[in-house]
């Protein structure tokens, strides 16, 4: 895509929420918004080296102007606007610092809102490690320019050049006369004033921060412990009534006849029939459920002859043609050199994302106007859609996201707030949508079910010589090779997209798509090579491996581990994983025990080294890495989504098995420095490994190939059986 | 089936009109406007709608109201105390021991029972205790941490 500085600069700055308003309104609606006025600064003369580039279709709609990202009160407050929602990876509190550090104002001042489209600047979605890496560059540079105008602004009102200006803590001084003073809320007090730099002024190096880089308590810790915290089931509106849906048996099934007749003489039942919805609408979700409960429906069910078993036959049958991510020389030359051949396949089943909240939506529609509640990782995209859906203006639909009660990727997706906006607009009333348990099953986007096939060869001396890799529907996050390998090819069939008569319900995103799989499969594909080779795991890793970040990382790990080299299978039960996930760099190791007799796999340790770039937030991002290295115990050990001819047979947490305290290992992160690179993904990087790293830890416990995930005590019992 | 069911939210007495099979959850998120209590899976597999009854965690989805009917009912909003934070709450904030938060009444409401029935537990006995307590953010070795910590401040007293 080719870019217009002028465009981007001059039009597309002010594209939604804010598209269609001139400046003056612009102006008014933010001016509207209650606190203090605000600056206000022309835009069109920066320096397009500057700015961070808004193209394409993360950045494309981000606003130029400062404003969009912050305000500052009458009380010398701040409060920062993003387009971000909070869902538990913390950014409610890594923005904070950002832009109090860029700014020169104390943490404590800086008020956060998130996620709402009227008074939030465009976001594409919280996803991807993203908020930090990517979106922090706007919120810094927009405080860095807000800074630079109070400065030329103080400079005015003191009499003193701005060179001689020093801001602190929300306060503007001379250095040479230190009473003479003003605070940013003073100055920006009484009216507005549009006001531009000619150049942005360049970011304050890491080497200067004072708040980023500390580690930081969340500041949405108290509403959470106290249960003041709102999320979008907790929403209340007059009049609002509660919905529950009609749902099919199956994916695929085909409703025949549907009879409400038991619903509609319920007192306070409301039975709507909007198309291919049918809803019942009660003052209370217990009463939904019971009108639900009375209608009559029957269904034309599927029969597919798939299943969790079959699937991946059907996936390798409907494999289309690949996209090579990555390659070098020509594996079938390598294999020439080879003196052991290697050729494994891997299978990933689906897996569901199963956040504690289930999909909610309140949504409530007055006249050409609609306002939306919505426990989403993409508000904007919502708006875009219930506009649509409503037949109204995108800027007639407002949405907020309260807190989120976890997403992974599963909230991306957000039919529920299609389903409220419906029902609101054909009743009339406010309408709550809260899936329940069995709803949130049946319409995940699960991670996709996943087949890598693997050859790979050693020459003689014990090294490489080629890595030939196909991988199938989990897409190509993570696969790119980074190991010195004279001959290979990463070839990727299909994405973890819904791909359209593949997969028997929908798909989509889940915490790092497609690397977990990727880096599976590729570790323990290693450490089988490794076994052959008759080589330490690790050793045969760094002995291909020239890249600085992953060297760092694996020897971090391994020094917190306190590895020793053995060749493996060792007995020991130590595993090994490295990746590359949102330019983050990381390497974990664990220790297994393994039960032969019952397959039980107990994790006794996991340690994990992160080479993130600069850290906002140290201590959340040390909670990131423990959260994914728990999470990540389920898609290795116990979680998979059973089902047979479109229906799902885990539907609740009684055969779909998460993560417990019962669970946990001793878990170790190490954050390996690196302050001069630029920060990089944080939220999802440490759960890249789990798969391989419990994997080739069990290999190296029994020499028992674990070629499916997850590893439940039965398929460990056959892969046993199969080694002896 | 509307009666009238008199029994003790947090620590003041209440008197509802009110059908007794009706799921205390939704009579609490709904008829008494207290939301702390969650709805995650309806079948008491998750514990996000945890609640103290008589002490007691229970998860408020399997419960009817008539249940508690001349009982005591504790919820997130009641754990405070003279507008104080209880020591939990404060320990969960000192740990960073969430994340969504969205489990976190019902973890920190098991906690309170646990430590009723058993003042000092040891890790072993808070793990097996909050074993059915589910968070799919992985706070759990926090959540631990912070129960610890608690249940040391506590010295071992009721909480």
């Amino acid at each position: 895509m080719t870019k217009n500085e002028n465009f981007v600069g001059k039009e597309a700055g002010l594209t939604a929420p804010f598209a269609t308003l001139s400046r003056r309104e612009f102006l008014k609606r933010m001016g509207l918004l209650g606190g203090g006025l605000m600056v206000y600064c022309t835009i069109g003369d920066l320096t397009a080296q500057a700015r961070a580039p808004r193209d394409g279709y993360l950045g494309g709609n981000v606003p130029t102007d400062f404003n969009a990202f912050l305000r500052i009160g009458l009380d010398n407050r701040v409060t920062c606007f993003v387009g971000k929602i909070e869902m538990g990876q913390g950014p409610i509190t890594s923005f904070a610092q950002m832009l109090a550090e860029e700014l020169d104002v104390a943490y404590e001042s800086v008020d956060m809102v998130m996620g709402d489209t009227d008074r939030c600047p465009w976001d594409a979605g919280t996803w991807g490690s993203l908020s930090t890496r990517y979106y922090g560059i706007f919120v810094k540079e927009a405080a860095g320019e807000a800074k630079g105008v109070l400065k030329e602004l103080a400079a005015e009102r003191l009499l003193c050049p701005v060179t001689r200006l020093v801001t602190e803590n929300g306060l503007i001084f001379d250095r040479n006369r230190p009473m003479s003073r003003v605070t940013y809320g003073e100055l920006t007090t009484g009216k507005i004033i549009e006001r531009h730099l000619k150049d942005l002024p360049p970011l304050k190096p890491a080497s200067e921060y004072t708040i980023s880089g500390r580690p930081y308590l969340r500041r949405d810790a108290f509403e959470k412990v106290t249960g003041r915290a709102q999320y979008t089931a907790d929403i209340r509106l007059p009049g609002m009534v509660y919905a529950r849906i009609l749902r099919p048996p199956a994916h695929g099934a085909r409703r025949l006849r549907v009879d409400t007749s038991a619903a509609e003489k319920m007192k306070d039942v409301q039975v709507v029939r909007d198309g291919d919805l049918v809803a019942v609408l009660h003052p209370h979700p217990d009463g939904a459920a019971n009108a639900l409960g009375s209608i009559k429906a029957d269904f034309d069910l599927p029969d597919t002859g798939i299943n969790d078993k079959t699937i991946f036959k059907h996936l390798l049958a409907n494999a289309p043609e690949p996209v090579v991510a990555s390659e070098a020389g020509n594996p079938k030359e390598g294999a020439k050199k080879a003196a052991s051949i290697i050729e494994e396949t891997y299978l990933n089943s689906y897996v569901s994302h199963a956040p504690m909240e289930p999909h909610a939506a309140m949504a409530s529609v007055d006249g050409n106007k609609a306002m939306v509640w919505a426990s989403t990782q993409t508000p904007f995209s919502v708006q875009g859609l219930v506009a649509q859906t409503l037949g109204l203006p995108v800027e007639n639909v407002r949405v907020m996201v309260p807190f989120v009660g976890g997403g992974f990727g599963g909230k991306s997706a957000s039919a529920q707030a299609i389903e409220a906006a419906r029902l609101a607009k054909h009743s009339g009333k406010p309408v709550m949508v809260s899936w329940t348990r069995e709803e949130e099953f049946f319409f995940d986007t699960f991670r996709p079910a996943a087949v890598v096939k693997i050859r790979s060869g050693i020459d003689d001396a014990g090294r490489m010589s080629f890595w030939d890799y196909h991988v199938y529907f989990a897409g190509q996050r993570g696969c790119q090779n980074f190991y010195e390998i004279p001959h290979h090819r990463e070839a990727v069939y299909g994405e973890w997209r819904i791909e359209p008569g593949i997969h028997p319900f929908a798909v989509g995103p889940w915490r790092a798509p497609a690397a977990n799989t990727n880096i599976y499969a590729r570790d323990l594909q290693m450490n089988i090579m490794a076994s052959v080779a008759g080589k330490d795991p690790l050793e045969f890793r760094l002995s291909h491996l020239k890249d600085k970040r992953m060297r760092g990382v694996l020897t971090a790990a391994a020094k917190q581990f306190g590895w020793t080299p053995s060749k493996t299978p060792s007995g020991r039960g130590y595993g090994i994983s490295c990746g590359i996930d949102a330019e983050t760099y990381v390497a974990s190791m664990a220790e297994v025990e393994v039960d032969r007799s019952s397959g039980m796999i107990a994790v006794k340790r996991v340690v994990c080294a992160q080479d993130m770039g600069q850290v906002v937030n140290p201590q959340g991002a040390a909670i990131q890495m423990e959260g994914c290295i728990t999470m990540g115990l389920g898609y290795a050990l116990s979680e998979e989504v059973h089902f047979n001819n479109g229906r799902l047979l885990d539907v609740n947490f009684d055969t779909y098995d998460i993560p417990r305290f019962s669970w946990l290992p001793e878990i170790e992160t190490v954050i390996v420095p690196n302050p001069t690179l630029a920060p990089k993904g944080g939220g999802e990087p440490a759960i890249v490994c789990m798969g391989g790293v419990l994997a080739t830890a069990v290999y190296d416990a029994t020499g028992a190939k674990m070629l499916q995930l997850p590893m439940t005590p039965q398929r460990v019992k056959n892969a046993l059986a199969k080694k002896s | 089936m509307i009666k009238t069911i008199q029994f003790n939210l947090n620590d003041n007495p209440l008197s509802i009109e009110v059908d007794p099979e009706r799921t205390l959850l939704w009579v609490l998120r709904t008829d008494l406007g207290l939301s702390g209590a969650k709805f995650g899976c309806g079948e008491g597999l998750c514990g996000a709608c945890t609640v103290l009854v008589d002490d007691e965690a229970m998860p408020s989805c399997q419960i009817s109201i008539g249940y508690v009917a001349g009982g005591k009912v504790k919820t997130i909003e009641g754990l405070e105390r003279n507008g104080q934070l209880h020591p939990i709450q404060r320990a969960f904030i000192k740990y960073d021991a969430l994340q969504c938060g969205f489990c976190t009444s019902g973890m920190i409401l098991k906690a309170y029972s646990l430590l009723v029935a058993n003042p000092m537990p040891t890790r072993d006995q808070i793990i097996s205790e909050m074993d059915d307590n589910l968070c799919r953010c992985g706070a759990h070795v926090r959540i631990i941490q912070a129960i610890q910590t608690a249940s040391e401040e506590l010295k071992g007293g009721r909480p």
